[in-house]
């Protein structure tokens, strides 16, 4: 029920924010901080509370289940295992922030933006919560349309063209799935008569060679738009560099994991050996994504565009590690997700610190920032360097494993991928040059960061330290999941994967008549 | 006594952190005593483990101290452990004591700069990551310490940043080396694949059963983390940062870019010595490389006129040495080359930053001049470490140390004749360019003003290095010299003999020969620089000399060439496609549906008349298809 | 009197008038013109239809008729009520000018 309650929270705080918003406008900053706080602090809660069971092999740590539309096989199924408990605590952590941040950036119409902020963090809990495709799908609109209209309004100059972009992007491949998600429901009805939904009842769908392809496609363009992964990345840069700071966090710092979780979640089991065939092609994406955002991040002079541009690369790594499918890569996929979330996030927070105050994007208008701002250069130093892989920080930890473990699937590619790390040493040191060394070639001094802001980059950098020293709690959550669904590509086989899963598997649930279901 | 070994890097970490974060209110005498006071007090434990470790030598041949498990997956399972054996005591030593040194003298140096807390917290952070490169006992946690020595070079170099030059020298350290750093990644991601760990010791131990002498894979990986090496030692064809990195504050030279942070891969390769003996064809490349370099550095070192260049050239030039040992086999020579040009190098850093503060940061040594009598301090020290850096015979450390690579280049089993030769150059060259260093800043008229003199807090660590650089070199002397071995029996645990093979002459001739090239270079440069200085002008009027004075000044053109062969093309590329042309293609896309948009437009014309038009002519055609079929 | 017109000269009428019908909705540009044409082209079907009816002696064209008689007025007299606005609106009859509704 709890789960339940966090999304229930997020959406009934939106409401309270548009609604009495209209009367006194600083009320909404504080209903969503509350709010979020409130979700912080429980899925803080459950991952202490869980932490000890995480280690057994994978189960359900928390689950809920109920009917939604009975006639079609629709649950209302929401569950979290370590992988969707350490993605809910990077929401609700990135959700804070970006509430923080919006705190004296959002000047008009306080109460719809507030209410948008938190409809996409219900969205994206919803995402990584649903165990029902249907619901899934509806989760992963409402996390788009509030998105659209945030950086619709909210954004700056060319923000229709950018929203406009980023909705298409999403939408058009968003139908794919849904395309696919009911290809594999008449599938599975055909097979086995039952029209369900429900993911645990599809995981294990036997589907004929060739569909299966298409249908592992379908879903995987959808997860490979949100990524991005080249070539669909193109949206990435416009919306992030067009959406307001607290938009262009959680588009990096959440939106993208979505994709990623959908591929860890969904494809790999849905379409086993579909996506063992696709793997290659997939990892060569991969690459060429790591390499090609790093080379365009390069000549960018748009500071947010710089930064979008290096999440396509590091996105890049992400898709590498996950289909090299073994259990190093994936730990260090989850860990990539965790740490480029709070690394970019980070940039692009100091991207809408350092355009409050200079009115600016471009970074051939900065320079010489160190000079009055150096807490921020320091900052900004320590996220460049999680953004080049600094050992000692949790980026290094993240594509280190990543890269060991593609070596073992495929050393060629890995070693074209290990320029990826010479790029980012290149565009790192760029910003920092650009930004904050050199000469200061205006009059007016710049304020250094006020204590809000100190507070905000400063958890970001405990976090990431965190994650780089001491990562061991996170592999250890993430752990059972990871394997899991390595035993579906090795050894063991598929078969014995479902087995040793230890699914709750709703035998209580039996099919009555054609496509209707009735709870005994 | 020896459960304090963590103590060692965290001590400087805990300086660093104190200095980052509270480094605005601190007064400069308590961020002086922090900065200066963490290294030394691990250069205390360092001596005092040390002196254990010689008297009571452990049984297994090393201390180790684990503090926790950093990762654990599956198999792999790097842990942060700190391990001492007698080849990380001599650089843990070196990068103590000569960095608390070189801290002390920092804290005169530095004092009028603003960024006091800054440099030192700077400083701090590279002590703990060179010590954690060299205690490290797995490759992870090594490279945990390389690339945080790269990065705190990277702060250092560009320490005055308002100066874009140095932003852009800081850089590109920062970018060549992490092109050795990326190698040496991917091959710790050969060897966890063959070898299932990243410890040394596992590594060591498993690879002779695992690989034969030549097998491609091993060849593979030593050749990689040779790659890794010459990155981080500015060895060919990676070592032109390293001229550009004088940048810095001179201390920072001094520290990082002559004493320690560049002998990293020295260290790397001597550590993963089974490695490389199972990998001759790679052991052979870095002494060729070895050797080549310190050729083409020493030329360059002929030509430059700023004293702080010179230097970086002979850095690169004696790091050349260094790795002509280790490929010729002869670990402990190295090692021993290693230590004593610490001391020297260090020092001839310190007294060149010394000079160049007094003379209101002036780099160019021909308008030094005259020096002798006003700065006798900085003279004589400065003396002594040119002393060792050109090897010369008997008196100074730096012959005993050279002496042996020269010898073993020839009579080593990998050795011949030609290493042997050129080394023997090299080291012709080295007395050339430190001769004319010298007599160049020191004798001659005075040219530039003098300002505020050094005070004691700079010239004692001067005086101490100086005093090493004399007898640091008495503890390991020749075999003809009494055959006291002090410093490789130490090492020997950890590295194995150098194997002789090739019948020559005794090796008193060597000797003979290397004091004779040092004494020729020297009287080449007493005879230009002094005595005859109308040669060097009829030398500038020939067309051929002039044009290899540019070429060597400029480093052999590899900038020029790096220039045209990467950087170019890659920014060209990257401008060109600013707009990124996978874009175009949507926005394609989205233009031909707009266009296509606006022709249909053209048919919804909203004259009612063309409407009717239309209707008859559509009511035509079907009724003259109806008709006709 | 008795002589029978033959039906296809009729048709050949109605056809004619069609086709005046249509020309003149296509070349004039005065609404109540068109609007005319358009009476016109619904005659001619009238009579198309009447004549079929005779033809067959069958009630149903008659009863068609009737039919388009009655939409022909319907439609006059909401046809005519437009043009009121129109003209009103725009002071013009000329439909040329009134292209605002175009894609």
């Amino acid at each position: 029920m709890i789960l339940v309650w966090l999304i229930g929270i997020l959406m009934g705080g939106g409401i309270a924010a548009l609604l009495l918003g209209q009367g006194n406008r600083g009320l909404p900053r504080w209903i969503s901080l509350f709010t979020v706080l409130a979700g912080f602090l429980a899925v803080i809660y459950i991952w202490i509370d869980q932490y000890p069971i995480t280690q057994f092999p994978h189960k359900w740590l928390i689950q809920y289940r109920s009917d939604w539309i009975p006639n079609f096989g629709i649950t209302f199924h929401l569950a979290i295992d370590g992988l969707s408990l350490l993605l809910l605590v990077l929401t609700f952590f990135i959700g804070l922030l970006a509430v923080v941040c919006s705190w004296t950036e959002v000047k008009e119409r306080e109460g719809f933006y507030y209410f948008n902020l938190l409809w996409i963090l219900a969205g994206i809990c919803g995402v990584f919560m649903a165990l029902d495709l249907f619901l899934f799908y509806f989760f992963w609109e409402v996390m788009l349309i509030p998105m659209y209209f945030l950086i619709g309004i909210w954004g700056s100059e060319n923000r229709v063209y950018a929203a406009y972009k980023f909705f298409i992007f999403t939408q058009a491949s968003g139908l794919l799935m849904l395309l696919s998600i009911l290809g594999l429901y008449f599938i599975h009805a055909n097979n086995t008569g039952i029209y369900t939904f429900n993911y645990l009842d599809l995981l294990g769908t036997s589907i004929p060679e060739n569909i299966q392809y298409w249908l592992m496609l379908g879903f995987l363009i959808a997860f490979v738009v949100k990524l991005p992964i080249v070539p669909f990345h193109s949206w990435l840069p416009d919306a992030h560099a067009e959406a307001p700071t607290a938009g262009s966090l959680i588009l990096a710092g959440l939106l993208l994991k979505t994709g990623a979780y959908g591929i860890l979640r969904f494809v790999l089991p849905l379409f086993p050996s579909a996506s063992e065939q696709f793997a290659p092609i997939a990892m060569l994406l991969g690459v060429v994504g790591i390499i090609y955002g790093a080379i365009l991040a390069f000549s960018q002079t748009d500071l947010k565009r710089l930064v979008a541009y290096t999440s396509v690369s590091h996105m890049g790594f992400v898709m590498l590690g996950i289909f090299a499918l073994n259990e190093l890569a994936l730990q260090g996929v989850v860990m990539q997700l965790l740490t480029h979330g709070i690394s970019t996030g980070a940039l692009f927070i100091m991207a809408g610190m350092l355009k409050e105050r200079l009115h600016t994007r471009d970074i051939d208008q900065m320079g010489g920032l160190w000079k009055h701002m150096p807490q921020m250069g320091a900052m900004g130093m320590i996220f460049a360097m999680a953004s080049l892989g600094l050992p000692g920080l949790g980026n290094f930890i993240a594509e280190f494993l990543i890269l060991l473990g593609a070596f073992e699937a495929n050393p060629w590619l890995t070693i074209c991928a290990a320029l990826g790390l010479i790029f980012s040493a290149i565009y790192s040191l760029r910003i920092l040059q650009k930004v904050f060394l050199g000469s200061y070639q205006k009059d007016t001094p710049v304020q250094d960061l006020v204590w809000r802001e100190t507070t905000i980059l400063a958890s970001l950098i405990i976090s990431i330290l965190w994650l780089g020293v001491f990562p061991q709690p996170v592999i250890n959550t993430v752990k059972p999941t990871v394997i899991f669904i390595e035993k579906i590509f090795h050894d063991q086989g598929i078969a014995q994967a479902y087995l040793d899963r230890n699914i709750i598997k709703p035998q209580v649930i039996s099919k009555q008549k054609k496509g209707t279901y009735v709870r005994k | 006594m020896n459960n304090l070994l963590w103590l060692i890097p965290v001590l400087p970490l805990l300086g660093f952190l104190i200095l980052s974060l509270a480094g605005k209110s601190l007064s400069k005498t308590s961020i002086a005593l922090i900065g200066v006071g963490s290294v030394s007090l691990s250069a205390l434990i360092t001596i005092l483990i040390g002196l254990n470790f010689l008297n009571d030598p452990p049984a297994a041949g090393f201390i180790s101290q684990t503090l926790y498990t950093w990762i654990e997956i599956g198999n792999f399972k790097p842990e942060i452990t700190f391990l001492l054996d007698p080849l990380s005591l001599v650089f843990v030593f070196v990068i103590t004591f000569i960095g608390a040194l070189i801290h002390v003298y920092s804290a005169g140096f530095m004092k009028g700069d603003k960024d006091y807390s800054r440099f030192f917290a700077s400083m701090n952070l590279f002590v703990f990551s060179m010590l954690v490169l060299v205690l490290a006992d797995n490759l992870l946690l090594l490279y945990l310490g390389w690339e945080g020595v790269g990065l705190c070079s990277y702060l250092l170099i560009g320490f005055w940043y308002e100066n874009p030059q140095n932003g852009y020298a800081a850089r590109k350290a920062f970018i060549m080396t992490r092109i050795g750093d990326t190698a040496m990644a991917i091959a710790l991601f050969m060897i966890f694949s063959w070898f299932a760990s990243l410890q040394i010791s596992d590594i060591l131990l498993k690879a002779p059963q695992l690989f034969q002498q030549g097998d491609t894979t091993i060849t593979i990986i030593a050749l990689l983390l040779l790659a890794g090496g010459i990155g981080k030692s500015a060895q060919l064809p990676l070592q032109n940062w390293l001229p550009d990195a004088m940048a810095g504050p001179s201390p920072v030279s001094a520290l990082i870019h002559a004493a320690t942070m560049v002998t990293a891969g020295v260290y790397l390769i001597a550590r993963m010595n089974v490695i490389f003996e199972l990998a001759p064809i790679a052991q052979m490349t870095v002494a060729i490389i070895g050797a080549a370099t310190l050729l083409i550095a020493g030329f360059s070192a002929c030509t430059q006129y700023d004293i702080k260049r010179v230097l970086a050239y002979s850095t690169i030039s004696q790091i050349g040495y260094m790795f002509l040992a280790l490929g010729l086999g002869a670990w402990t020579a190295a090692i021993f080359h290693f230590m004593i040009h610490a001391f020297f190098k260090a020092l001839l850093f310190l007294a060149a930053g010394a000079i160049i503060e007094t003379l209101h940061h002036e780099h160019n040594m021909f308008k030094m001049g005259g020096l002798k009598n006003k700065m006798p301090v900085i003279f004589w020290t400065f003396l002594i470490g040119s002393a060792s850096l050109a090897a010369l015979p008997l008196i100074s450390a730096g012959f005993y140390s050279k002496d042996p690579i020269l010898w073993y280049a020839w009579s080593a089993e990998k050795g011949n004749m030609i290493f042997w030769a050129i080394a023997l150059l090299g080291a012709f060259i080295t007395a050339a360019y430190t001769c004319r260093m010298v007599i160049v800043t020191f004798w001659g008229s005075s040219k530039t003003e003098i300002g505020h003199m050094p005070g004691s807090l700079m010239t004692t660590p001067l005086l101490v290095l100086a005093f090493f650089s004399v007898v640091a070199g008495f503890i390991e002397l020749p075999h003809n010299f009494g055959h006291f071995t002090l410093f490789s029996d130490f090492l020997h645990p950890v590295l194995p003999e150098v194997t002789m093979g090739n019948e020559t002459w005794p090796e008193w001739i060597f000797q003979l020969m290397a004091s004779l090239a040092t004494f020729g270079g020297i009287y080449i440069s007493y005879q230009l620089y002094s005595k005859n200085p109308a040669l060097i002008l009829r030398l500038k009027q020939s067309s051929l000399a002039t044009a290899l004075y540019q070429f060597w000044f400029l480093g052999w053109g590899f900038d020029r060439l790096y220039d045209i062969l990467f950087v170019k093309p890659l920014t060209y590329l990257s401008n060109i496609n600013k707009n990124d042309i996978v874009d175009q293609i949507y926005s394609g896309i989205s233009f031909i549906s707009i266009k296509l948009y606006r022709l249909l437009s053209y048919t919804q014309s909203g004259s009612l008349r063309w409407y009717a038009m239309g209707l008859l002519l559509g009511a035509i055609i079907i009724l003259t298809i109806q008709i006709v079929t | 009197m008795n002589t029978t017109i033959p039906p296809e000269t009729v048709m050949l009428l109605a056809a004619l008038l069609f086709v005046l019908g249509i020309a003149g909705v296509i070349i004039r540009k005065n609404i109540i013109f068109m609007l005319l044409s358009v009476e016109i082209m619904l005659n001619s079907a009238g009579l198309a239809f009447i004549i079929a009816g005779a033809k067959w002696a069958q009630p149903d064209g008659q009863i068609m008729f009737i039919f388009i008689l009655a939409m022909a007025a319907a439609e006059v007299s909401i046809g005519l009520a437009l043009i009121l606005q129109i003209y009103h609106q725009h002071k013009s009859m000329d439909i040329d000018r009134l292209k605002e509704m175009n894609g």
